[in-house]
This record gives C-alpha cells, sequence and structure tokens, in this order.
C-alpha cells in the first residue's frame, strides 16, 4: 500500500474535521484494507472510527433498537436487543475473522451491491444515521456502491423499527461467499410488507415491489411471483441474470416460509 | 491391535508440532543479512509487442538498487522444458523459447517484464509502477479450439497455428480401432471439459538468491518440491552455474500439489540477481501474484467414444483431445496430456483397443503443467463419465458394467494396450469393499428420505487406477523424458547414536519425517524417534530427484531400504568380528546381533560405536564407518486403484449440490501409516471435489483472468466438504518394490471428480430431469441451468 497518514478520532465532530479532500474513513476496514494493499486507493489519511464514543454500542428503544455505526458483525450476532433476523443475517456476513473487525457503519456506508447489510436496512426501513443528518433508508441506497452520504459524511448509525416478522435468505456466492442473492422480508405490525433484495441488481440493492404487493394481501410463500424480469440484473462468473431473477423468487419463498 | 510404531502403525506426524505451533522454517521465515528485496513488473495485458521498457526514471528512484530486463537475459538461456513431445508425422513438439523475462512480446497476464531490485519491499514496488512501458496490444487467443483454427493470433512464431504437438497413441492400434468401432453394437460419444485450475498451495512461493563472493558459491532458498531438479534445470540450462557451485534449498513447504516442481523464472531471476549485485535478494509472492504466476493444471477438451457389444463388453475407445499449454512450456507440461494421460486410458478394464489423440495448444495464458494426479484425474475422468453415460444408455447397472469388464485378479502381470502393464490388482475386490462400506444397500432407502426433504439423492462411483512410483528412467527416457527418473537416499549412522537418513524425496504435507523413520525403525529394531530425515537441501543430501507423482514410498522409500539393507549388511560384517563368528551365522533381529545356537550377542549401537572407533575391527576387509547411500530406479510404475462412490443431494429450485457422503475403497499396495494415508485421501478428494463442484479458472475473451482471487475462484471450504469414509483395507502389495507400496499422494483427487459428476447426473435423472453431462464444476448455477435446459 502506498503511505498515508493515520487519525484516531474520538468523536463523530473529530472524525469529519478530519474527513474532506483525499482522506478516507475506516471503520472495520474489511473492504478498504485489501484495495489499499492491492494499490488501488491512495487516500492522503485515514481516519479511524472504531474510537468514536457515539458510534459504539447498541441502544435499544420503544419499538426499534439503534446500532452504533462501529458496532462489529459479531457484536450484532450476538446482541439479544435486535431483531433476531438481523442479528442472523450479522453471523452469517464473511468469516468469524470479517465478524471481529468489519462494522456496520462500514457495511452500509460502502453499499457493496453484494453485502448483506443493506437488505436489511430497505427490508426494515431503518433510518440511517448520518453525520450530516437522518435519511431513511429508502432514500439512502442510491445504487450500487452510491449512497446518499456527502462529501466528508459518515454513517453513524443505524435504527431498526421492530418488525413483526422478519427473515433474511442468503444465497451465497460460492467463492466469496457474499450474497449471490439475498432476500430481506419484513412484516410490521401494521401489515406492512418489505422485501428488499441485495446481490441481484446492477443497480445495488432494490424493494421488489410486485411481491410486496402480493405479500401485503396475504403473507405465504405461495403467493410470491415467480421470477421478476432478467433486465438489469448482474451476470458474472457465479450465475446468469436469468439465474439471479429465479434466485429472487425462490430466496423470497424461502423467506416468507420461515418467518 | 495396530502396532505402536514401525511399518504400520498409526505413528503421530512429529513435523506437526513445529507446523503447528508456528515455529516452521518456511522459505519466507528466512532472512539473509544485507538482503534486497525482488518486486516482479508484470504484463497487464494477454498479448502484445513489448516495444519499449525504459527504466530510467525508475532507477532514480529512492532505495532502487537496480532493474533487470529482459536485455539483461538476453545472452542466457530460457527456462528449459523437461520433456520432449514428438507427433504423429514424428516430428518433434515446437519449443519456443521461454525467455526469464520477457523480450519483444508479452504472451500472458503476469508475464514477467522487469524486475526490481530494492532496499525494501515498496521501494521496489513504487519503482516497478515508475518503469515506462510501450505495449503495442494484440489480440489475444484464450480458447483452445479458436488457437487452432487457422485464424487466430500467433502465440509463437515457432509454433505455427499454435500448434505445440499432434500425438497419437497407441499410433499401431489406431485403424483397428476405427475398424472396431464400425461394427460395434452400441457406441457411446460424449464430449466433456476437464476445467483448469490453479493449485493454490497455502504458502505462496518465495525465492532468496545468495552469492557468497570469497566461495564463488550461489545459494537458491525456494519453495520447491524437488530442488535437486532446480539445481540441474537451472545450473546446467538457464545460468551455467557449475552444480557444485550451487546449492538449492528447499525447507518447510506449505503444499505444493504439482505447482511447485517447475523451474520458474522467480527462481533463475533472483539466483542471477544476487550473484551480479553480489547481494541477498528476496521475492515473496503474494496470493494476487500467485494466480498470474504459478503454473495452473488440468484443462483439457475431449471427445471420448466408447464402443461396446450387446453384452456391455468394451471393445474399443477413441479419444480427441485438446489440451492447453498456456504460452510457455512448463517444465513437464508436455507429459502432462500424453505419456501421464493416455497410458491411463484402459483404466481397470480389459477394452483391447484403445486409440488417443492429443493436441497441445499454445494460448495467451498462465502455463499449465501437473497438478495432483496430473493426466491421470483427465483419464479417468472422462472414462469414468463415458461408462456411466453407456451404462444408462444401455440399461445397465454402472456397478455391473464396470464389473463385467474388471481385469480379472488372475490376469497379473497385465499388459494393457497403452504401453503399461500393470503388476497387481483386485479391482472387483475393490469394487466390493465399496459397496460395503458406502452401504449401497441402503440407497434407496436414503433416496427416499431426501425425497421427503425436497432433495434429489444421487449415487455416483467411479473405479480408477493410476501409474505412480513415477519412473522406470529407461522407459521415460523413450518416451521423451529429459531426466531420470530414481531416487536416492544416504543413511547415516551415528557413532554414539541416532541415524540421519537423507533422502532425496521432499516432503511439503506428506509426513515423510513420520513415515519415512517408521521403515528405518522396523529395519533397524530401534526407536522412531532416533531417526531423523534430512531433506530439501542440495547440500546435504545425495542427488535426488524430489516429490510428486505419488513417488516417494515408492521410489524414495525403495532407496532408503536399501541403504538401509546395506547399513545391516556391514553391521552384520562388524558384528560378526565382535563376536569371533562367521558373519554368514549372524542374525539380525530387534536390533540384536546373535549368534545361531549361541548366547553370543551384541547390539547395534555397540557395533555402530566399533564402526567409528575401529579399535578391535576388521580393518583390513572393511571400511571404518557406517554410512551408505543407494540410488533406487523401479523397473515398473506402481498402480494404485480402487473405487468410489458419492452420494449428492440436489435441490432442484437452485442447483445447489450438497455432498452427502463420500466412500473410498482403496488399494494402496502395503502401508506405511495409515493414519497418514488417511490423511492423503481426506486432502485428495478434498481438491477432487474443489474442482468437480466449485473450481474454475476462468480467462475472458481478452485473456485477462476472470477469477483471479479468492472473491472469484471458489477453494474448497471445511463445510464443502462430507466426513470421509476410507478403506484402504484391501491391498495386492507391488511385486516390484522392496516395501509392496503404490503411493497415495492423488488418488484422492483422481478417483473423486468423476465419483461426483456421476451421482449429480444420477440425482437430476431420478428427477425426470434428462441430463447427460454436465461440465465441471457442477456450480448451482450451471445444475439449474442444465435443469432448465432439459425442460
Amino acid at each position: 500500500m502506498y503511505n498515508f497518514d493515520y487519525v484516531k478520532a474520538s468523536s463523530v465532530a473529530d472524525a469529519t474535521a478530519a474527513l474532506g479532500g483525499d482522506a478516507q474513513a475506516i471503520s472495520g476496514g474489511q473492504t478498504l484494507i485489501p484495495t489499499l494493499k492491492a494499490r488501488l486507493g491512495q487516500p492522503s489519511s485515514l481516519v479511524d472510527l472504531s474510537g468514536v464514543a457515539e458510534m459504539s454500542g447498541i441502544t435499544a428503544g420503544d419499538g426499534s433498537v439503534t446500532i452504533g455505526g462501529a458496532v462489529t458483525h459479531h457484536a450484532v450476532s450476538e446482541s439479544g436487543d435486535v431483531p433476531a433476523s438481523v442479528a442472523a443475517l450479522a453471523a452469517g456476513i464473511g468469516d468469524p475473522a470479517v465478524r471481529h473487525r468489519g462494522t456496520i457503519g462500514g457495511s452500509v456506508a460502502n453499499n457493496d451491491p453484494s453485502a448483506c447489510y443493506p437488505s436489511a436496512c430497505l427490508g426494515l426501513g431503518a433510518t440511517i444515521h448520518t453525520s450530516g443528518g437522518d435519511v431513511a433508508a429508502d432514500d439512502y441506497f442510491q445504487g450500487m456502491f452510491d449512497t446518499a452520504l456527502g462529501e466528508g459524511q459518515i454513517v453513524t448509525g443505524v435504527t431498526f423499527p421492530t418488525p413483526a416478522k422478519a427473515n433474511y435468505q442468503k444465497f451465497v456466492q460460492p467463492a466469496s461467499r457474499f450474497a449471490l442473492v439475498g432476500v430481506f422480508v419484513s412484516q410490521m405490525a401494521d401489515g406492512y410488507v418489505r422485501v428488499a433484495v441485495t446481490g441481484a441488481s446492477e443497480s445495488g440493492v432494490f424493494r421488489w415491489s410486485d411481491a410486496e404487493t402480493a405479500l401485503a394481501g396475504n403473507f405465504s410463500a405461495d403467493v410470491v411471483p415467480a421470477a421478476p424480469s432478467a433486465d438489469g440484473m448482474i451476470a458474472d462468473l457465479h450465475g446468469s441474470a436469468a439465474y439471479r431473477a429465479h434466485l429472487i423468487s425462490v430466496m423470497t419463498k424461502r423467506a416468507v416460509a420461515a418467518c | 491391535m495396530p502396532k505402536d510404531s514401525g511399518i504400520g502403525a498409526p505413528s503421530k506426524r512429529r513435523e506437526d508440532v513445529r507446523f503447528l505451533t508456528g515455529a516452521g522454517n518456511y522459505t519466507d521465515d528466512i532472512n539473509v543479512a544485507g538482503q534486497k528485496y525482488v518486486v516482479f513488473l508484470r504484463s497487464s495485458v494477454a498479448h502484445g509487442n513489448l516495444n519499449k521498457v525504459d527504466t530510467a526514471a525508475a532507477a532514480a528512484m529512492p532505495g532502487v538498487v537496480h532493474i533487470f530486463t529482459g536485455d539483461d537475459f538476453a545472452e542466457i538461456g530460457g527456462l528449459p522444458c523437461g520433456w520432449q513431445i514428438h507427433s504423429r508425422d514424428g516430428e518433434p513438439m515446437a519449443e519456443p523459447p521461454h525467455p526469464v523475462l520477457a523480450r519483444g512480446k508479452v504472451r500472458h497476464v503476469g508475464d514477467p517484464i522487469a524486475a526490481v531490485v530494492a532496499d525494501s519491499v515498496e521501494q521496489a514496488r513504487d519503482a516497478a509502477e515508475a518503469i515506462e512501458l510501450d505495449i503495442e496490444e494484440l489480440p489475444a487467443v484464450v480458447d483452445m479450439t479458436d488457437a487452432i483454427s487457422g485464424n487466430a493470433a500467433q502465440v509463437h512464431e515457432e509454433a505455427p497455428n499454435n500448434l505445440c504437438y499432434d500425438w497419437g497413441f497407441v499410433e499401431e492400434n489406431r485403424d483397428a480401432t476405427m475398424e472396431a468401432f464400425e461394427g460395434a453394437h452400441h457406441v457411446t460419444t460424449l464430449e466433456l471439459i476437464n476445467n483448469r485450475l490453479v493449485a493454490n498451495p497455502m504458502e505462496p512461493r518465495v525465492c532468496i538468491g545468495d552469492f557468497n563472493a570469497p566461495s564463488g558459491e550461489s545459494t537458491l532458498y525456494t519453495t520447491s518440491q524437488n530442488p535437486h531438479v532446480i539445481r540441474l534445470l537451472m545450473g546446467a540450462f538457464v545460468l551455467g552455474i557449475p552444480e557444485h557451485k550451487l546449492r538449492v534449498i528447499a525447507p518447510d513447504v506449505g503444499g505444493g500439489f504439482g505447482a511447485k516442481i517447475y523451474h520458474y523464472a522467480e527462481e533463475a531471476l533472483c539466483t542471477f540477481a544476487a550473484k551480479t549485485l553480489k547481494m541477498p535478494v528476496k521475492w515473496t509472492c503474494d496470493r494476487s501474484e500467485a494466480f498470474i504466476s504459478d503454473a495452473q493444471g488440468r484443462d483439457h477438451k475431449t471427445k471420448i467414444e466408447l464402443a461396446l457389444d450387446a453384452d456391455g463388453k468394451f471393445l474399443a475407445i477413441r479419444t480427441e483431445t485438446l489440451a492447453n499449454m498456456g504460452a510457455y512450456l512448463s517444465t513437464f507440461a508436455p507429459a502432462v496430456p500424453t505419456w501421464l494421460h493416455g497410458t491411463l486410458m484402459a483404466g481397470t478394464y480389459t477394452t483391447p483397443l484403445i486409440y488417443c489423440n492429443v493436441k497441445a495448444v499454445f494460448t495467451n495464458t498462465l502455463p499449465v503443467d501437473a497438478y495432483r494426479g496430473a493426466g491421470r484425474p483427465e483419464a479417468t475422468y472422462q472414462l469414468e463419465r463415458v461408462i456411466d453415460v453407456a451404462a444408462r444408455e444401455m440399461g445397465i447397472d454402472p456397478v455391473e458394467i464396470r464389473r463385467r469388464n474388471f481385469i480379472p485378479a488372475d490376469a497379473y502381470p497385465y499388459q494393457t494396450p497403452v504401453a503399461v502393464a500393470y503388476d497387481t490388482g483386485d479391482y472387483h475386490g475393490t469394487m466390493d469393499k465399496l459397496v460395503e462400506v458406502a452401504d449401497f444397500a441402503g440407497f434407496s432407502a436414503r433416496r427416499e428420505a431426501s425425497k421427503a426433504k425436497g432433495k434429489l439423492r444421487g449415487l455416483g462411483i467411479c473405479s480408477y487406477i493410476e501409474a505412480c512410483g513415477i519412473a522406470p528412467s529407461a522407459l521415460v527416457g523413450q518416451l521423451g523424458a529429459r531426466a531420470g527418473l530414481f531416487e536416492s537416499c544416504t543413511v547415516r549412522v551415528n557413532a554414539a547414536g541416532g541415524v540421519v537418513v537423507m533422502t532425496g524425496s521432499h516432503s511439503h504435507g506428506q509426513g515423510h519425517e513420520t513415515t519415512f523413520p517408521q521403515v528405518v525403525s522396523e529395519m533397524l529394531g530401534m526407536p522412531e524417534e532416533m531417526i531423523e530425515i534430512v531433506h530439501g537441501d542440495t547440500g546435504r543430501g545425495p542427488m535426488g530427484m524430489g516429490t510428486y507423482g505419488s513417488r516417494s514410498i515408492a521410489v524414495g522409500g525403495a532407496a532408503m531400504v536399501r541403504a538401509t539393507e546395506k547399513i545391516i549388511a556391514k553391521a552384520t560384517r562388524i558384528a560378526a568380528h565382535l563376536m569371533e563368528a562367521s558373519h554368514e551365522d549372524v542374525e539380525f533381529k530387534d536390533g540384536m546381533f546373535s549368534v545361531a545356537g549361541t548366547d553370543k550377542q551384541v547390539d547395534f549401537g555397540s557395533v555402530a560405536l566399533s564402526a567409528y572407533v575401529p579399535h578391535n575391527y576388521p580393518l583390513e576387509t572393511l571400511e571404518p564407518g557406517l554410512e551408505e547411500t543407494a540410488f533406487y530406479d523401479p523397473s515398473n510404475f506402481t498402480y494404485p486403484a480402487g473405487a468410489y462412490a458419492c452420494e449428492v443431494e440436489v435441490d432442484e429450485d437452485t442447483g445447489v449440490v450438497e455432498i452427502a457422503s463420500f466412500a473410498a475403497a482403496d488399494d494402496f499396495g502395503n502401508i506405511i501409516n495409515p493414519m497418514i494415508v488417511d490423511g492423503q485421501v481426506h486432502g485428495g478428494i478434498g481438491q477432487g471435489i474443489g474442482q468437480a463442484l466449485l473450481e474454475n479458472c476462468v480467462y475472458d475473451e481478452s485473456g485477462q483472468l476472470a477469477s483471479g482471487s479468492f472473491m472469484d475462484y471458489a477453494m474448497p471450504r471445511a463445510d464443502d466438504l462430507p466426513m470421509y469414509t476410507v478403506d484402504h483395507s484391501s491391498i495386492t502389495p507391488c511385486t516390484h518394490n522392496p516395501l509392496g507400496v503404490k503411493g497415495c499422494g492423488e488418488a484422492g483427487a483422481i478417483g473423486s471428480p468423476p465419483a461426483v459428476i456421476n451421482a449429480v447426473v444420477d440425482a437430476l435423472q431420478s428427477g425426470g430431469h434428462n441430463v447427460t453431462h454436465l461440465d465441471m464444476p457442477a456450480s448451482p448455477d450451471r445444475v439449474w441451468a442444465a435443469i432448465q435446459a432439459a425442460k
């Protein structure tokens, strides 16, 4: 990797002050460090968020839970305060080493099209807390690696509402074990249904509205539509666009059945 | 009760103590005082004219000691190829030069262009990035069929139409084979691909070049399976350093699987740089660089046809294979699709007529060479697949069709129509054992249980054979090998205790440090811990050929037995002198010499001491000392064989294949350490399942490696693999080596891929999906697509 300066931030204000220009925030570093080792990035400084007090810890609220941006996947997976569906999702990310370093804030900020967390955020209608203010998940994810974060802004935490039912089904890409297709399904106490899909689309995580409509009337695996159009789906070594589209339907059914 | 030491005992692997506690001494753990660091600048394009390599700016950067380019090697030999194949027309293969650093042209992504030597790795990387290149990109040729179509880019001027050779075997049987097809009751035809693999040993390659100016001796530390071979090839054919001035050390090596057999450019460069600059230099490959610099494996496209009579007896086999050589000929590449492949096409069967045609093809991809099994997995896969398809077409049970064609147990030695003669075997025996240990009788109940879970269960079998114990030198010499394939051993009995065994075999995971002492312990009647193995250093042992082709115990072990027999013979004479008896009357048992019919005895330790303190010693007839060397050249290959069964569960909705169970019934001849044999088979099957379900090395049309990291190249993980049932109680000892051993290192990787694919096809067929064949890897998307296509 190329040389860079290292800044250890102790507060969000510290961190944002140090960001801007070619500075780069680092949380768990599970995407960033391999990128730097391959000399594919050359930040002037790394601003370490792991010591930011406001971004640590999991806080149970009334009908919701807030996870600090610097909380690791492992901590989420072990928490009794987060919805079981989110804990299970966190437990399925990467391997133990990744889960002990990687953070929810880093994942949501990076918005990898095959990452798991964006589907939970979108699938539960979470609120993304950023250093520039709160953003609804529906407005936050704006395409592959693209988010509502402005220049120099960071994700400080995520608040998930407590669902009546929710489940995440991940079909792993055999090599990376990222989601080839991951589907997060939820139903709120008022009956509102969300179906969020990661891994499949060239536009990143998205809500499958046809399935949501069908399930809103009858929350049953039987009503999940057949595969959506393969247009715009990712095609690569591990699966064609048609295969991914097919898996969306299969994984949605399984998620509903598991709720 | 198993023995607790010696031959047949499950002795614990003594080397694991240091490996598991982080105390191994791998090449990267070695640092030579004052060493500099080497970074290679490699081609980012698959094919191009290398018009300019301007190092001026880079050479002036901080910490840079020197930059080498192809021009530095203009007067020096390129990397040699160790095997020459002749085409059907009698012409020798096309053998284009393989430069240490590219000159004039680059021919694959990763082709080394320049080597920067600097004070630190980072400085060397900075400078490598600053080298100015002018590469005029040319169209790349990746697909083998395209490569020989006449319309493709030329990888080498010396190889028109990208053809390395066009080999026919057995050429004399060609007409008779074709005729047999004319009159056959049934012909099954199958086209298949043996997918390209990346070996990915856990330890990437590392080299350290060192040069001692006062003595003029060069030393290369390298991650090699065969340091003597590297010394010979590099010293004699590349750098012109005589062997007494060149020492090659391969210390602990973290896995090889074939990829660490070959002589690589980085070894020559580091040795050359150290001598030129008179300072030690070190290169450490990382995983990303390994993907574009290690020789890769497999990559065959084959059409196989099997002719049968009405009873399912095999009448003839003919094959047409395209074998990818990549951009350059790696050390043993030409032998893999020919003599390691065609000679195995009889399998365990009595097929009387066999003809194989193999065209080896150059492409703009990494060089391809032997990978665990090397040619034999390719032969076994096509044979065992086409037999399964034929059985299905003719309505014969897959076990039954194999049994009808097995070479009978009383037919040995058995001369196959493909040159090799099997010394011993019992294929009904291993199949009987498999039927038992894999519980074929319970399969239909298990299939029903899977169905109740919504899964399709399939059972696939395979009967494999391999030619190991490589190899009789005179024979391979006739077949084009440019090396002998004997093995060597020196046994040194110390004056006051302990034995050092210097073997030409090299252990990089096989456990030689445990198994070899078991043999000597048994022979000398001394505890295993009194015996130490030395290997991997040309300065410390006799010339040896290294470890690959499941040859270590069959050839290296045989040399060790011969050397130990010499020790016993000499010690017997010394003991006879000490006991004032005739050596013919002296018996040696359990470490004690005695004179038959008397109470005279002397122990081995006293004899050893006497050999080095020869006060009372027959100096007039016997030299002092107790150290013997033997070289062993096998009279035949060994032929491990066995039968494997795989059960899979297929999820029709997603195409996911899960291995439900895997059973192996092997005949490895005599077994030295059953626990280590289990481990070798487990690892081999793991790699075979990896090939069958997960691993695939893919280049895009421009020659870029699309599966260039573990993000896209799927290595098998522990949870991809089942618990194995491994049985090696079927034993027909090898008849021509002193231990009666056959070797076990590659079997698992040879026998498992066809068993897995046969099981997947069986599962799909059981669900009413008319899928005849599926290319490896049977990944979820491919299985799902095959189901859709069969609708």
